[in-house]
This record gives C-alpha cells, sequence and structure tokens, in this order.
C-alpha cells in the first residue's frame, strides 16, 4: 500500500514536471501578452520596461525557468491583469468552484444510481423506460440552453430562486463557503442541478448498462439459486460489482465538475474558476493561465488516486495486481 | 426401487417475446428418485437448461412456466409464492452452474458466500457455518480448506472453483441438485475427479440429481437415467442401458454417432445435418422431422409417447427396431 502510493506520488510529479513544459510552450504559442497588455499609445521606451518588467524580454526557457524555481518554492507568479499573486486569485475563486461542483456531483450520484440500478433491473418496466427517456434529453440539451431554460422557470416565472452569484457567506471551521447559509444554498441548488444535469444522465446509462451487464452473470443466478434475498443479490452481488466501473466514470465526472463549470458558472454568473479561466485566455494573463490549468491537472491526478484507492478496497483482484506490480 | 421423489409433468415454459413466443420447454415429465442421476442431453436450444431454472423457479421475464406441474415430496413448487420458493432454493434444491469461473462473486471471500448460503436460511453461529463449510470443502476434495474458505475466488484454478460451487450446493443438505454443465469448461482429468466426488456424495447423501449436458460420454460414466431433448421436446427417456445401448430413437442414434471416440480415426466426423428449427415457428409435429432420414408425412401429426419398457419411453413413428 504505501509502495503503491510512492509510487504514485513520483509518476505525478513526472506528469505535472511534462504538463508544465508542454503549457508554458502552449500559452507562449498562443500569443504575445505584450501586444494586449501594453496600450498601443505608450512609448517605445515605456515598452520595453514594461515587457522586461513581465520578464517577458528574456528567453522562453530562461523565463521557465524562472517560473518552474519560483512554482518548487511555492510562488505561481503574479498575475499579468490583476497585479496580485496568482495563488491568492486561486484561493478567492476555488470554494465557489468547489461547492458547485460538489453540489452538482451529489445531485448527480443521488439521483443516478438508483434510477440506473433500478433500470438496469426493470428495462422493460414503464419506469426503466423513463429513466432512459430521461438521460436521453439529459445528455441531448445543451448545458447553456437548459442553464438558461432553468433561470426563466425558477428564476423569473416562477420566481422562488435567486439568480446569480453565490448568495451570502459564512466561514465555519475555517471554511468560507455558502453551503454554511441558507441563502447560499438557495443560490446554489439551480446551477448545481444545472451543471448536474448532463453527468446525472450519463452516470444513469453506466449505471444501467453495468447492473444490465452484471444481472445475467452466473453468480448471480447461483446466489439466487442459494436463496438468498433479492435485495441482498441486488446490493452484495450487483451493485458491489457495477461500482467498479462505475466508480472510474465517476472519478472523471467528479474531476470535469470542479474543473470544468465553466459554461454553467457563465450562464448564472458563479464567482468560480471557470469563468477567470476563460477571461485569462482572452487578455493572455499566462501566469493565470499556467495556474489554473495546472491546479486542473493536479485535480485529476488525485482524484484518479482516490479512484485506484477505492478500486482497490473494493476489487481484490486489483489489489494483487497491483502488489505484484509494486 | 424407491419411488420418486420429485416429479415433474407436462411442464411448458414459453418466452414472451417481441418476436413472438418462444416454447423454450414443452410438455416435459419426468421424475427422480434418491440416489438417482438423470441426464438431460441435448443440443444449446434444446431447452435442457431452461427445464432446470424453471426447477428453481429462475425463469426471469418474458418467461414464465405456462402450465405443467413441478412437485417435490409432494409439495407443488410452482404454486409457491416467490418468498415460499426462496426458501426452497439452496435449503431443498441446489444448483450448480457451468462456469466456474463465472459462479462465484469475484469481490466476495469464498468463507463470506459460502456462509450467505447458510444464513439467508437459518440462524446459526459463525462457529458452526466455519464447520459446515469446512465439512463440505472436505467432502469435495479440497486441501487445506481453511485456507480456501479465506480465498478470493481468482485466487483459485477453475476445478478448484467449481468444487467450491458443489460444496455449497452440498452445504444445507438438499433432497436434490441440479447442476447445469458443470464440467464443460474444465479439462478432462479435473472433469474425471469432480464427477468422482459428486458420485459420491449423491451415493453417501442419498441425493437425487440432475445432471444437463450435451455431452452424452459423461453421461454414460455418471448417469443412472438420460432424457434426450430436442428444440424443447422430450425425444426419448430411459435408463443409461436404454439410450447408450439401445437407444431406437433416430435423433438419439445421430447423437450417439457424432461422439468423437466412437467415430474411427481418419474418418470424417459425423455430424447431423442441418439446423433446429426456430423455437418460434414450431409445428405441431416432431421437431427433428425436417433433418431426420426416416421421416414421413405421418411425422408432421402430433408425436404420442410409446411405451417400450418400464423404463423406456419413446417419442416418434418410426423408431428403429430393437
Amino acid at each position: 500500500m504505501l509502495s503503491f502510493v510512492l509510487q504514485r506520488l513520483l509518476q505525478s510529479v513526472v506528469v505535472v514536471f511534462v504538463l508544465s513544459i508542454v503549457l508554458f510552450v502552449g500559452v507562449w504559442l498562443i500569443g504575445n501578452p505584450a501586444d494586449i497588455l501594453i496600450s498601443s499609445e505608450a512609448s517605445e521606451a515605456d515598452r520595453l520596461a514594461a515587457i522586461t518588467a513581465l520578464g517577458l524580454d528574456k528567453p522562453l526557457w530562461q523565463q521557465y525557468l524562472i517560473f518552474l524555481g519560483n512554482a518548487v518554492q511555492g510562488d505561481w507568479g503574479t498575475s499579468f491583469v490583476y497585479k496580485e499573486p496568482v495563488t491568492s486569485i486561486l484561493l478567492q475563486r476555488l470554494p465557489a468552484s468547489l461547492e458547485l461542483g460538489l453540489v452538482a456531483f451529489i445531485i448527480a450520484i443521488a439521483v443516478s444510481v438508483p434510477a440506473g440500478l433500478y433500470a438496469g433491473l426493470k428495462p422493460e418496466s414503464p419506469l426503466g423506460r423513463g429513466v432512459m427517456a430521461f438521460s436521453l434529453i439529459g445528455v441531448s440539451i445543451p448545458t447553456f440552453w437548459q442553464g438558461m431554460l432553468l433561470i426563466v422557470a425558477f428564476g423569473i416565472a416562477l420566481p422562488i430562486l435567486p439568480v446569480g452569484d453565490r448568495g451570502q457567506v459564512a466561514t465555519h471551521f475555517g471554511i468560507t463557503t455558502s453551503l454554511w447559509t441558507l441563502d447560499g444554498w438557495s443560490h446554489v441548488v439551480m446551477p448545481a442541478f444545472s451543471l448536474a444535469l448532463l453527468k446525472m444522465s450519463l452516470l444513469m446509462r453506466v449505471t444501467r448498462a453495468a447492473t444490465m451487464e452484471i444481472s445475467r452473470l452466473d453468480f448471480v443466478k447461483f446466489a439466487y439459486a442459494k436463496g438468498v434475498r433479492g435485495r441482498k443479490v441486488v446490493v452484495r452481488h450487483i451493485l458491489r460489482n457495477a461500482l467498479v466501473p462505475l466508480i472510474t466514470v465517476t472519478g472523471i465526472e467528479l474531476a470535469n465538475l470542479l474543473a470544468y463549470g465553466v459554461i454553467t458558472e457563465t450562464v448564472f454568473s458563479w464567482p468560480g474558476l471557470g469563468k477567470l479561466l476563460i477571461n485569462s485566455i482572452k487578455v493572455l494573463d499566462r501566469p493565470l493561465i499556467v495556474a489554473q490549468l495546472t491546479y486542473t491537472a493536479l485535480l485529476f491526478i488525485f482524484i484518479n488516486f482516490i479512484v485506484d484507492i477505492l478500486h482497490m478496497s473494493i476489487d481484490p483482484r486489483v489489489k494483487s495486481v497491483l502488489r505484484r506490480a509494486a | 426401487m424407491t419411488e420418486p421423489f420429485f416429479q415433474v409433468d407436462g411442464l411448458n415454459t414459453w418466452f414472451f417475446t417481441r418476436q413472438g413466443v418462444i416454447k423454450s420447454v414443452r410438455d416435459i415429465s419426468f421424475d427422480l428418485r434418491r440416489g438417482e442421476v438423470l441426464g438431460i442431453v441435448g443440443e444449446s436450444g434444446s431447452g435442457k437448461s431452461v427445464t432446470g431454472m424453471s426447477i428453481m423457479g429462475q425463469i426471469d421475464e418474458p418467461g414464465r412456466i405456462v402450465s405443467g406441474s413441478i412437485s417435490l415430496d409432494g409439495q407443488e413448487l410452482t404454486a409457491l409464492t416467490f418468498e415460499e420458493m426462496r426458501r426452497y432454493r439452496g435449503r431443498k434444491i441446489a444448483m450448480v452452474f457451468q462456469n466456474p469461473l463465472m459462479t462465484l462473486n469475484p469481490l466476495m471471500r469464498v468463507r463470506d458466500q459460502m456462509y450467505e448460503a447458510i444464513s439467508e436460511h437459518e440462524d446459526v453461529s459463525h462457529r458452526e457455518m466455519h464447520d459446515r463449510c469446512i465439512e463440505v470443502l472436505k467432502a469435495v476434495g479440497i486441501p487445506s480448506p481453511e485456507e480456501r474458505l479465506n480465498a478470493y475466488p481468482h485466487e483459485m484454478s477453475g476445478g478448484m472453483r467449481q468444487r467450491v460451487v458443489i460444496a455449497t450446493a452440498l452445504l444445507l443438505g438438499p433432497d436434490m441438485i441440479i447442476a447445469d454443465e458443470p464440467t464443460t469448461a474444465l479439462d478432462v482429468t479435473i472433469q474425471a475427479q469432480i464427477i468422482y466426488h459428486i458420485r459420491r456424495q449423491i451415493d453417501e447423501r442419498g441425493l437425487g440429481m440432475i445432471w444437463i449436458t450435451h455431452d452424452l460420454s459423461t453421461l454414460s460414466e455418471l448417469a443412472d437415467r438420460i432424457m434426450v431433448m430436442y428444440a424443447g421436446a422430450t425425444m426419448e427417456i430411459g435408463t443409461t442401458e436404454d439410450i447408450i445401448g439401445s437407444s431406437r430413437h433416430p435423433y438419439t442414434r445421430k447423437l450417439l454417432d457424432s461422439v468423437p471416440s466412437r467415430n474411427t480415426p481418419g474418418e470424417k466426423l459425423r455430424q447431423i445435418p442441418g439446423n433446429m428449427p426456430s423455437l418460434l415457428s414450431l409445428e405441431k409435429g416432431c421437431p427433428f422431422a425436417s433433418r431426420c432420414e426416416r421421416a414421413t408425412e405421418i411425422c408432421s401429426e402430433p408425436v404420442p409417447a410409446t411405451q417400450l419398457s418400464a423404463t423406456h419411453r419413446i417419442w416418434c413413428y418410426h423408431p428403429f427396431e430393437g
């Protein structure tokens, strides 16, 4: 177990390192921030001074090494636009994105797993077909459009939910989030549902497919043949085995929710990372872009790590494979 | 000979699909005595597995038992509720499946899967469950049963897993076991060992056994009586000698001819020409008629049973002479 964690950690460092090079070159290719940030009316001397101040006069490899040296020490640079350390900007925005993503995730799981399980056990039943119809609609409607529909329905036509912004936040146990207040919840629930809809529909399908596949297997028939009660067969044998593929997909979807809420955050003017990323790309705020994408990469690495741990705890075959590999 | 304790009479199990009604099992009747192995032999789609699942009450939608009676010790099983039938499964009738690699849940320890078979029926201590598991594991010839109990299925070979499955079936001392191709997926030496242990358990415990297979050569060693099925219907039923030695049915003869060991080396394997008719469009007559060399017009009429001897019954208008 420990060797697995260490191995993973080492792998992650390599991944992040390689990724940082790709990011750096990629962002450099997009364009020169000096052209955007410096007014065209500025004198040539001012222009050069500004370029030197931003460190853009040095060759790319030097810029990268400086960035790397600082990043290792925890300094991810200063935003070209906000003139603030990138880390503090990210930390300001992070809670909003995390709370939106997590609430959306919980909604998606709470609905999709039971619904998908039911639809997989009784695919021919009216409710089972209904679940499939719902998920088809869910994956088909564009996120921005259903978001706007929700705003029209629950924000305007039937004004029971506030639209835009996070609402009141509070701080408990050192965590500042809108989830501590009722007002905050009223703000988060609609964008979270909107964000959850696509994932919910996807996970429903995955759960249903896994359930149907596993129900046909001999060990399920054997469990019934032993006289095991139906509910226990479903929980112990079918659901538990369905969790194996489900956890993989769920992990990727959770990372997506936490990292790419761009559309939903824009539609609901949610002050999270998604909007920030779009804005930083528009103005070529290199440090902010690099920091955000690195955060995203770390998030995926971390969640994949958790997924592997969960797999190991559920599936003994995975454990023995990893033990042999380590 | 003892009286049969288990009877199937006029069983019809049909599947109501969108394409039409699939009559997987049509008018099947047989019985079983204690200490007896009844082999059910047939090709894929002959209805032999559906017969087994019908007895277990495990026919899934859109299938159901349309008519007929299944009775164990005078108790009509088709009349039981789902919960009553659950209490019969594993306790009175156990079942063993074909592929030992798939019959055990890969995520659960052998112990939990065996314990579950007991605890769903009886309220006994862990100590006692443990002792009972060890006892049946030993009975099917599993070395170091304590270790096996702790193992996960993937840590054992196919033959070892199938023994675990058979041991699980024996746990509650059932009256009968239905085995659906239990040795087909195993290699021949393992097959022989498992058959040896099963035969011993049948004799020691006075079990009744239904052995479903497509392999006549295994049955000739193990079965007391054999029922030959084709396209959901019984073709012939009799003692192993009746069927293997003196079969009168054209289909059974063809089936026997196609057993590789009966062919001369170097000669082409003998197949039965043609395919099984679609179960969706069965006529009232003999389903084998279209592939049968002896078929005449009368074969499209419903075929009555002919009692050839006290043990031997046949469904054919043109049987071979005895």
